[in-house]
């Protein structure tokens, strides 16, 4: 197991939320969505420019900043981690 | 019947909260502005069993903190307004997420009804809920219901009903945050049940969590209230804090949103969502984003997305607006025939008519121009757009979803600044908003190109299609910086965090997006309306007032008496033709009929001709020298103490004030300025001309005078947007003082390095 921060995680890469590293406004905003610890997330695709990442979290979709998503350490799932397709 | 029962209505975004609001209460809506801040208020009618129910549409919110407005007026309405039922709408297919807030609603005390929405999408996704056994873990109703459909909303308004009769339920179960908070929340309850002053405020726990969480305006709320027992409180929380620091390294606020969604998590598991597919499974939805979004469709796509939204809007406006203006000329032509001539007239024509018609003229533009943004917004493209353009605009202190307003105010040439500061709407976060909202006025919007033209028409002709494709690029690049500049001076902050939904693709309702069409061109035919009608009749007064001295007036009358002795009567009576004819001049001049006037020959033909010509020069004189006389002529020529600066005399100060109505009355104010007589955009070539030989007009004149009309002042039709989407006359007046000074700079600067060469 190993611990990166989101921004780092390719494409279809999966993994689960170990810690968000940021408080106040931008803290509250991250974790009300969703992205508290425990959670499973995989990574969706990045815009054109790679900025920002979209993640397919909880069967939905957020967006967040590159340097949003440094503060969000992940536990990368080893393998098998590409979607299935249906 | 007894007394209107109020029921609030409350969600997350993209749960479909507007369109149950829609479904419940039709087309009978009222919408407003929460008091003090430019929130939207939505209020509409529902009956049941002969009760009226007031149905209250809340900001959309994920939470309830103090970091958005939206949120501290959901949670001020529920707290002060003390709705006697809340509905809280969730999305089945997200459930998890969308039971946050509902958390919250329990700990606040509140009388709950879940509205379980798309269920039917849900269960398309292989997701199973089971309603009954949600409500007996949350302890409150849950009714499960399609919005798009209006499946269940009746069995939900029953349910509401039900509650609001026989009273809250007993308390909700409250969630536990972990030893430490738990026990810090007890001390702090025992505390606050002590202090009537606090109990009296809000629910004990739910102060306790927001005292943890260190929400500013709680905390301010609760010391002003009662200081001491505030000091304790503030005291407790900083020692958990503390604790929770040096044993954990996290604090009160991450620990509470962790145990919320552990809460939910365990709900969610005790058998309430069965899956058929795994989590991770790609929907048509994310099937679509593949191509929408991708790296090199996708930009392609967005520019086709934005081409079309922009030809929707201005092409199909086109005729609605030419009836509009049809049917104020035709007014103003029956005003002009039944009354005599004078101030009234004057005042109804010029002031009135032209004003109102210049109001209702932007109507059918922004009604189209919502109708393809709520399109546009409903479908869920528009957050993709801000998805893919945020890296661009983040760059200049903006937010992705800025290109549209950008776009519409003529950032593709020929828009309208009034339907893109309105669209600013889409943009939650304050100062990303009011970045775009004041500098999208720079875009050159449709009242300016003719002027533009005219101007690049007499000076640089052979230059014309360059010009007109380096002055959008400048109007681009002045826009974002100026944004820049704003943000890093009066708009400093950091930018708001991204962290958005991309909500699935959904075909909108037709009902809603005509609902949603209809509300905010009303709410611009009111507000807008008002300003601008002063404003025009402002503007009318000071071209008309204090007119001709009596000596001026005379000797006009004189000049007009001694054109016409000596000149047969029929020659008379012809040229002095009534206003029908008078007003297609031009064109009886140019191809002058003999069938038209039966009874007279050539050499008469010509003597009308030539009398009429005179005692035009005569009335456009006498008009040059009246509007030099009023007040605007004389504000023209106090202007000149300044305006030497970039080269502009009185005629042109005149003309640019006129352009504060609308830029497209600059050609016409000009026109009488030089005593030209009525010119209008389409026949400008004749000021051209005029230009083009008066010895004071060089090409760097012009270009300086391009450059000001390009970023002074906004029209009032956008700045009256403006003061209404900021919801304060200062953006409005700073728009206009800023936008000035700026323009005025930047030209004398054009005018003067010009001089240099």
């Amino acid at each position: 197991m190993t611990q990166i921060a989101m921004r780092k995680m390719k494409k279809d890469q999966a993994g689960t939320i170990a810690a968000v590293k940021v408080g106040g406004e931008l803290g509250r905003r991250i974790r009300e969505m969703g992205l508290v610890p425990g959670t499973r997330i995989v990574i969706q695709g990045r815009a054109p420019l790679y900025d920002p990442v979209a993640i397919r979290v909880m069967g939905g979709t957020l967006t967040l900043r590159n340097n949003e998503a440094d503060l969000i350490e992940v536990e990368i799932e080893e393998g098998g981690n590409a979607p299935s397709q249906g | 019947m007894s007394a209107e029962i109020v029921i609030a209505l409350a969600g997350n975004p993209n749960a479909g909260k507007t369109t149950l609001f829609n479904a419940i209460t039709g087309a009978r809506q009222h919408v407003g502005n929460y008091p003090g801040v430019t929130v939207e208020k939505k209020e509409g009618l529902y009956e049941l069993e002969g009760q009226r129910l007031k149905i209250v549409d809340l900001p959309g919110t994920y939470s309830l903190t103090a970091y958005s407005v939206e949120e501290v007026v959901a949670r001020d309405f529920l707290v002060k307004d003390r709705p006697q039922v809340v509905v809280n709408i969730v999305d089945a297919a997200n459930l998890e997420r969308n039971l946050y807030l509902t958390c919250q609603f329990c700990e606040m005390n509140l009388p709950l009804v879940v509205a379980l929405n798309m269920v039917d999408v849900a269960k398309d996704r292989g997701i199973a809920i089971d309603a009954e056994q949600l409500s007996a873990l949350l302890g409150v109703p849950v009714v499960p219901i399609v919005a798009r459909t209006g499946t269940g909303v009746e069995a939900l308004m029953r349910e509401a009903l039900a509650m609001a009769r026989q009273g809250p339920g007993p308390e909700h179960p409250a969630i536990s945050y972990g030893e430490d908070l738990d026990s810090a929340l007890l001390s702090m309850e025992a505390e606050i049940a002590k202090t009537p002053a606090l109990a009296r405020l809000y629910p004990g726990r739910w102060l306790g969590v927001k005292v943890l969480e260190g929400d500013q305006r709680i905390v301010d709320q609760v010391k002003a209230a009662a200081p001491d027992p505030a000091s304790r409180l503030i005291e407790v929380a900083e020692t958990v804090s503390r604790h929770l620091d040096t044993t954990m390294s996290t604090t009160p606020e991450a620990m509470i949103a962790d145990h919320r969604y552990g809460y939910i998590k365990s709900i969610l598991r005790q058998g309430v969502v069965s899956r058929k597919f795994d989590l991770d499974r790609l929907y048509t939805s994310d099937k679509i984003d593949k191509v929408l979004t991708n790296r090199f469709l996708g930009p392609l796509i967005m520019v086709g997305v934005l081409l079309g939204l922009y030809y929707f809007t201005f092409t199909y406006s086109k005729a609605p607006i030419a009836w509009v203006g049809a049917f104020f000329d035709f007014l103003a032509g029956q005003v002009d025939r039944f009354l005599a001539d004078g101030p009234l007239k004057s005042l109804l024509v010029s002031g009135v008519i032209h004003g109102v018609g210049g109001v209702l003229g932007f109507v059918p533009l922004i009604m189209l121009m919502f109708f393809g943004l709520a399109f546009l917004e409903d479908s869920g493209y528009l957050a993709r757009v801000a998805f893919m353009l945020d890296r661009v605009f983040r760059t200049f202190g903006l937010h992705g979803n800025s290109v549209l307003a950008y776009v519409l105010s003529g950032g593709i040439a020929g828009g309208c600044a009034v339907p893109g500061v309105m669209a600013t709407r889409t943009l939650r976060s304050h100062r990303e908003r009011m970045a775009t909202l004041l500098t999208a006025p720079f875009m050159n919007c449709g009242a300016k190109l003719p002027v533009l033209a005219m101007l690049i028409g007499a000076f640089f002709s052979e230059y014309q299609t360059q010009f007109m494709l380096f002055s959008t690029l400048l109007a681009w690049a002045v826009a974002l910086l100026v944004a820049k500049l704003l943000r890093l001076t009066i708009l400093k902050g950091d930018s708001t965090p991204f962290v958005m939904e991309l909500p699935p693709y959904r075909f909108p309702t037709f009902k809603g997006l005509l609902i949603h069409t209809w509300e905010k061109t009303w709410s611009y035919i009111q507000k807008a309306g008002t300003v601008i009608l002063g404003v025009s009749i402002l503007l009318w007064v000071m071209m008309t007032y204090p007119g001709l001295p009596a000596g001026a007036k005379a000797q006009f009358a004189a000049e007009r008496q001694a054109a016409v002795a000596g000149v047969p009567a029929s020659v008379v009576k012809a040229a002095t033709a009534p206003p029908e004819e008078e007003e297609n001049q031009a064109q009886v001049e140019g191809t002058e009929d003999p069938d038209e006037h039966p009874g007279l020959n050539g050499a008469e033909d010509q003597a009308v001709a030539d009398l009429r010509a005179k005692l035009d020069d005569i009335d456009q004189r006498q008009s040059q020298t009246a509007l030099e006389h009023s007040l605007a002529g004389r504000t023209g020529q106090a202007l000149e103490s300044v305006s030497w600066l970039p080269g502009f005399d009185w005629r042109v100060n005149i003309a640019l004030l006129g352009g504060l109505a609308a830029k497209e009355v600059i050609v016409s104010t000009l026109g009488t300025a030089y005593s030209l007589g009525a010119v209008n955009s389409a026949s400008s070539q004749s000021l051209s001309q005029t230009l083009a030989e008066d010895p004071h007009w060089t090409p760097r004149l012009a270009l300086a005078l391009v450059v000001f009309i390009m970023f002074y002042a906004p029209c009032v039709v956008t700045v009256a947007c403006i003061v209404r989407e900021s919801g304060s006359w200062r953006w409005g007046l700073f728009s206009v003082l800023f936008n000035t000074g700026f323009a005025f700079a930047l030209a004398t600067l054009v005018y003067r390095l010009g001089g240099m060469f």
